[in-house]
């Protein structure tokens, strides 16, 4: 055999590989949703969505489980969001290069692989004790925005990063002050990557059920939240506390939860996609 | 005449519930309002929740809360005055005691209901019928790990097979009680059995291994029946088949275990907690069974309340 066969075969084999490796994701996720919408599907009604709790799996419903997990998105977005995309900035653009930075930076990726419940006791702590915000959403919301930051920071500033640096110079070229370069020409051209990695880290949010139970968001909660001082309870927890009851009918009900929570997250990602692909749009250089 | 009878024993229980209900009560029941915050162990989750839900019916302006943070975590709150109502699987510990002193919270234990364990292995096992409490320290002891795997290990005439162990997660207060009464200190087993925090993952293991045996809460066997055998259980009486019957009058023994509720005395001066302890005690009969645990005796509900009560009365 010659090297040049021996080369292609090796490109073939490798590009089998690559596509079993795909399919090994897809089919999985194919078998979980298969078997999750065949057990939870039937049980969603609108009954279900605008229930509450009950010990009859027949009519328990998720009302405050859903809001509360609504809530806990918004609040987790306004606090992260703003502070993560800044602390991303400043690291790439404004930060000196020193031992210093080189320090927090490695302590941010590390951070991103934090087990989550330590972010619980954390939480707990401050917000809820020495904050003394209490077992409340915006305690929750903290404690999750906590959590999910070096994901957000670590993706800003790879999306900052990726901007070519003639574009920046150019613009300085032109008589822009750094502010404007990075609010005309950086932000826009990153934000697609940026608002992807918010994304990722909003998703992991929403699934989180161990830190919640550490800073005492609750399990049977009969009414929806008015304010973010109000105490709550998130899908995860309700799906959790279900999956854990002997009676059948729990079993399916939080099947239809994950279905409800699968559907919000599937949600936010397209309206995501929609405004990256619309502000990408804009981008004519 | 019917009319009649009925009218009559609808007076006689007013009259009857309306005597407790008189000591503490200043405002009228309808207009009771306020919030009232649970936390606790898991198990009891599911018995206090009925009751709530139940509760909200009557008094739709309480706001009642109930947290899943475990017996101990439930108690860290309790002893902080963080919550009006602990619920708890095990008695409250020392140190937790200390906690509620040092805070200056008193309290009232109430047995709500009780928890059978169930010992179980899967149907096609045609050799066990029973197991004496010796038997289950043989097997689950801390000397038994990679010692004892098989099943003529634990009874000579028993097949030469491999013995494969479920149990629940070792942060369980039913772990914790299983130890304590079988191995006869809390928290110790051997480390090799496969143990999982949700009970039903417990159910499938042993309903697709013949050579399995596990332990775990007796509303599980009673949902999988067709699923599972149940292994009787001798402490030296002979051996005693969990039912409801056997849990409630204590011969189905040490695997039983009361789950309680705890109450403080701060929150006692407040009408609606009051109130709601009552509802407890005076519902807990049916709505216990009905969510898969095993109720008290009548008589023991009515010494609750009475002792619940005096208790009441003293910190208003």
């Amino acid at each position: 055999m010659n090297n040049a066969l021996k080369n292609r075969l090796i490109d073939r084999v490798f590009k089998y590989f690559a596509i079993l490796s795909t399919l090994f994701g897809l089919v999985m996720l194919f078998i979980f949703l298969i078997d999750i919408l065949n057990q939870g599907l039937s049980r969603i009604d609108w009954s279900f969505i605008t229930s509450l709790p009950s010990r009859f799996p027949g009519k328990s419903g998720i009302l405050t489980a859903l809001t509360g997990t609504i809530w806990v998105f918004l609040l987790t977005t306004i606090i992260s969001v703003p502070i993560g995309v800044a602390a991303g900035i400043y690291l790439e653009e404004y930060g000196k290069k020193s031992r210093m930075a080189n320090i927090l930076e490695i302590n941010i990726s590390n951070l991103a692989g934090v087990p989550s419940i330590i972010y619980g006791i954390l939480g707990l702590e401050i917000f809820v004790r020495i904050m003394d915000l209490g077992a409340s959403l915006l305690a929750g919301s903290l404690t999750l925005a906590l959590l999910i930051l070096p994901i957000i920071i670590v993706a800003t500033r790879e999306a900052v990063r990726a901007v070519p640096k003639t574009i920046k110079e150019a613009s300085y070229a032109l008589g822009a002050t750094k502010w404007q370069t990075i609010w005309r020409q950086v932000l826009p051209v990153s934000s697609g990557n940026i608002i992807t990695g918010i994304i990722l880290a909003l998703s992991r949010a929403i699934g989180e059920t161990a830190p919640l139970i550490v800073i005492g968001a609750l399990a049977y909660v009969p009414f929806v939240a008015r304010t973010p001082m109000d105490e709550f309870t998130v899908l995860p927890i309700q799906i959790f506390n279900w999956i854990s009851r002997p009676q059948k009918g729990f079993i399916i009900n939080a099947a239809s939860a994950i279905i409800i929570l699968l559907a919000f997250v599937f949600i936010m990602n397209g309206i995501a996609v929609y405004i990256r692909y619309r502000t990408q749009k804009k981008i004519k250089w | 005449m019917k009319t009649n009878l009925i009218s009559i024993a609808l007076i006689a229980l007013i009259t009857s519930c309306g005597g407790p209900q008189q000591s503490g009560e200043k405002s009228g029941a309808k207009s009771l309002s306020g919030a009232i915050k649970i936390d606790g162990s898991s198990t009891v989750y599911p018995i206090t929740e009925a009751i709530a839900e139940e509760f909200r019916v009557d008094h739709p302006k309480v706001k009642v809360t109930i947290g899943i943070s475990g017996t101990g975590g439930g108690f860290k709150k309790f002893s902080r005055g963080e919550t009006d109502i602990s619920d708890a699987s095990r008695p409250i510990k020392d140190k937790e005691k200390a906690a509620c002193k040092e805070n200056n919270i008193e309290y009232l234990s109430l047995t709500v209901a009780y928890d059978g364990m169930a010992v179980l292995i899967n149907p096609g096992n045609d050799w066990v019928d029973y197991l004496t409490t010796a038997e289950l320290k043989k097997m689950w002891e801390p000397e038994a790990q990679n010692k004892i795997m098989k099943w003529n290990q634990i009874r000579p005439e028993w097949p030469n097979l491999e013995m494969h162990l479920f149990g629940p997660g070792v942060a369980s207060g039913t772990f914790d009680y299983f130890t304590d009464v079988i191995v006869g200190e809390s928290g110790k087993s051997r480390g090799d059995f496969t143990a999982s925090e949700d009970d039903n993952v417990l159910v499938q293991g042993i309903a697709t291994d013949k050579n399995a045996l596990g332990f775990f809460g007796l509303a599980y066997y009673e949902e999988n029946k067709d699923k599972l055998k149940l292994a009787g259980v001798d402490n030296g009486n002979g051996p005693v088949y969990p039912s409801i019957e056997t849990v409630k009058n204590g011969t189905y023994a040490p695997l039983s275990r009361p789950i309680f509720i705890y109450i403080s005395s701060a929150a006692v001066k407040r009408a609606e907690v009051v109130e709601f302890i009552r509802f407890y005690l005076e519902h807990a009969g049916h709505l216990v069974s009905e969510v898969g645990y095993i109720p008290l005796p009548k008589e023991e509900y009515s010494a609750q309340l009475e002792t619940f009560n005096e208790f009441a009365v003293s910190y208003q």
